[in-house]
């Protein structure tokens, strides 16, 4: 694969094997820089795994990762990379959203140093893109779980990232949520940030998408336009012929339907 | 002055008292929080091999105890990181097998092991000043470790993948982690003694969690809560004659037990004070509720789905509901 100066990430041949199971057989992808890439597929397609093991969470059998042109076991700047996790263990309690937030500063901080003003504001600043400043607060437990993903969500902000990573942000929230993802998105991805995102379905997420990374069985099905998704097409949730406001309205979410029954009865 | 002020044992009992009292809940906190509240207990059995070693071979215990157990913590540790330790049982061959050492060690020593029960429990008028000096310059290196590296040791402590990803080293803070609560459980043995000292790591930090919110306060008042139950029990351990670990556990546990009515009390304040903070502002929607900015005006055959609602018509607009009023759209 041809390396462009301009690939923040780049997989070349990845196999993965977890548990002497093969999960990735020999995947090639990148991202662009400002690029928007979803990575869509079914339960056990790999793409959690995938994510998790372009960012050293999982080691890999064979192939190559490189992270802003640096092999991953020589990447040093992680102040880069901001990751959000499909779940956290910091989500059981125990922390103010503002630890939590603060915890993704620490790629920028050195060691016994006190919170510089600069990091202050970025995690005000990050709070209040998703639209939590009045929980900075708050105890973790207490918030819904819609706004536990959000959290995260600004923990990968705070530490403003020229790569965000996210796993699977849109499940188990309901359409308002996944609007206001979007709207964060929309804005990072105007400042020039580059996004990959795993998606179940592409929902709402739909209009900021400028490519689409199938995973079937652990092999790249399809890399290309969302438009293109061809016999893929059912990854885009919704339903492709009503414009963009119905087919949001149209999402398999549970809780979108509920939002959206509330609001026709009279 | 107080009469056991008087006693030299006793000042450096005191102190050596406060210092575990400072130090078991700073470096629990992380312990409690890395969900392995159980592990002082088994460090503090594999302690006890490195005690039947120093009544062997006639040395002081502290120094072959805290290595004995900082070997042990990071045999465990690494145990863990390598995925080798789900099952519980190597940990468990390793802190049973510190534990016969001990006995072992001490019965051949002459000493039996009966002579084990003050390092068991803690014993006041055992602190020697070399002991103290020992604890003195550790307890240092622990508090300044714990509170000055409190931001990388939570992160790591709170979510290990997510601290990956911020390049933090993570498995040299964990084994660092260890390593300070197995030195802790070491320094322990005079005072709290070492089957009790995981006591002093974990209730301290549960009494805190139940009383303030968040982790930093939780650290600061889980330290407090350990000064003042460690100071108090040996001070009454004095004059009851008996163990010292048993008061100052005892005490801990009073304050724990004593922490949840109070924290009953202070949410109650705590959630009429702040209540619009704890609602859900995403689910709940007020029966007049200003759509904040609006260019599109709604008309019948705008394009936007029309619903008839009482008195006037809602257009569905991505997702929500709303309908003119005077200059601006309401939520419906």
């Amino acid at each position: 694969m041809l390396l462009e100066a301009n690939t923040v990430l780049a997989a070349e041949d990845l196999t993965v094997e977890l548990g002497g199971l093969p999960v990735l057989r020999g995947v090639t992808i990148s991202v662009r820089a400002g690029e928007a890439v979803a990575l869509l597929g079914g339960n056990g397609s790999g793409k959690s795994t995938l994510v998790r093991t372009l960012l050293g969470l999982l080691p890999h059998k064979r192939g190559t990762v490189r992270l802003f042109g640096t092999p991953l076991h020589d990447f040093a700047d992680w102040s880069h990379i901001g990751y959000v996790p499909q779940r956290s263990p910091a989500l059981l309690g125990g922390s103010k959203v503002k630890e939590i937030v603060a915890a993704g500063r620490l790629a920028h901080r050195k060691h016994f140093r006190p919170l510089s003003r600069a990091d202050r504001d970025a995690v005000r600043s990050a709070t209040a893109l998703v639209g939590l400043s009045e929980q900075l607060n708050a105890d973790i437990a207490a918030l819904s779980g819609g706004q536990q993903q959000r959290v995260l969500i600004a923990r990968a902000l705070a530490g403003q990232p020229d790569l965000l990573v996210l796993d699977e942000p849109t499940s188990g929230v309901d359409l308002e949520h996944q609007r206001a993802l979007a709207e964060v998105l929309a804005q990072l991805l105007s400042a020039g940030t580059s996004v990959l995102v795993v998606l179940h379905e592409v929902g709402p997420l739909r209009s900021l998408i400028d490519r689409a990374i199938v995973l079937t069985d652990g092999r790249v099905a399809h890399d290309g336009p969302l438009g293109d998704l061809g016999q893929h097409h059912r990854w885009l949730g919704g339903h492709e012929q009503l414009d963009h406001d119905q087919s949001a309205s149209h999402d398999h979410d549970k809780g979108s339907e509920s939002l959206l029954g509330g609001a026709i009865e009279p | 002055m107080i009469e056991i002020l008087t006693y030299p044992f006793m000042q450096r009992a005191l102190i050596a008292a406060l210092l575990t009292g400072l130090i078991a809940p700073a470096i629990g906190t992380y312990i409690v929080q890395r969900r392995l509240s159980l592990l002082g207990d088994g460090l503090g059995h594999v302690a006890l091999a490195g005690v039947g070693l120093a009544l062997l071979t006639g040395t002081a215990p502290i120094p072959i105890a805290v290595v004995a157990c900082v070997a042990g913590a990071v045999v465990v540790e690494v145990l863990r990181q390598r995925g080798k330790a789900t099952g519980d049982v190597g940990l468990a061959i390793l802190f049973y097998g510190g534990l016969a050492a001990g006995v072992f060690l001490s019965g051949i020593s002459g000493v039996g092991a009966g002579g084990l029960a003050q390092y068991l429990f803690g014993s006041l008028t055992t602190v020697t000043t070399n002991d103290l000096k020992l604890i003195a310059v550790l307890a240092i290196v622990i508090l300044v470790i714990t509170f000055g590296l409190a931001p990388q040791l939570y992160a790591v402590s709170t979510d290990e993948e997510f601290a990956r990803t911020l390049g933090l080293r993570v498995r040299l803070y964990n084994i660092a982690v260890v390593s300070l609560a197995a030195i802790t459980v070491a320094l322990a043995m005079r005072t709290v003694g070492l089957l009790l000292v995981s006591a002093l790591m974990v209730v301290p930090v549960a009494a805190a969690r139940n009383l303030v919110r968040g982790f930093t306060a939780a650290l600061i008042g889980a330290v407090a809560i350990g000064a003042v139950t460690a100071l108090g029990g040996a001070a009454a351990s004095f004059y009851a004659n008996a163990a010292p670990g048993a008061f100052i556990v005892l005490l801990a546990i009073a304050v724990f037990l004593l922490s949840w009515p109070i924290s009953y009390l202070l949410r109650r304040r705590r959630t009429a004070a702040v209540l619009p903070e704890l609602v859900d502002d995403d689910e709940l929607v007020a029966p007049h509720t200003v759509t904040e900015s609006h260019p599109h005006r709604h008309a019948p055959g705008c394009g936007h789905p029309a619903v008839k609602h009482g008195d006037h018509t809602d257009f569905i607009h991505e997702g929500h509901r709303h309908a003119a009023h005077a200059d601006h759209y309401d939520e419906h």
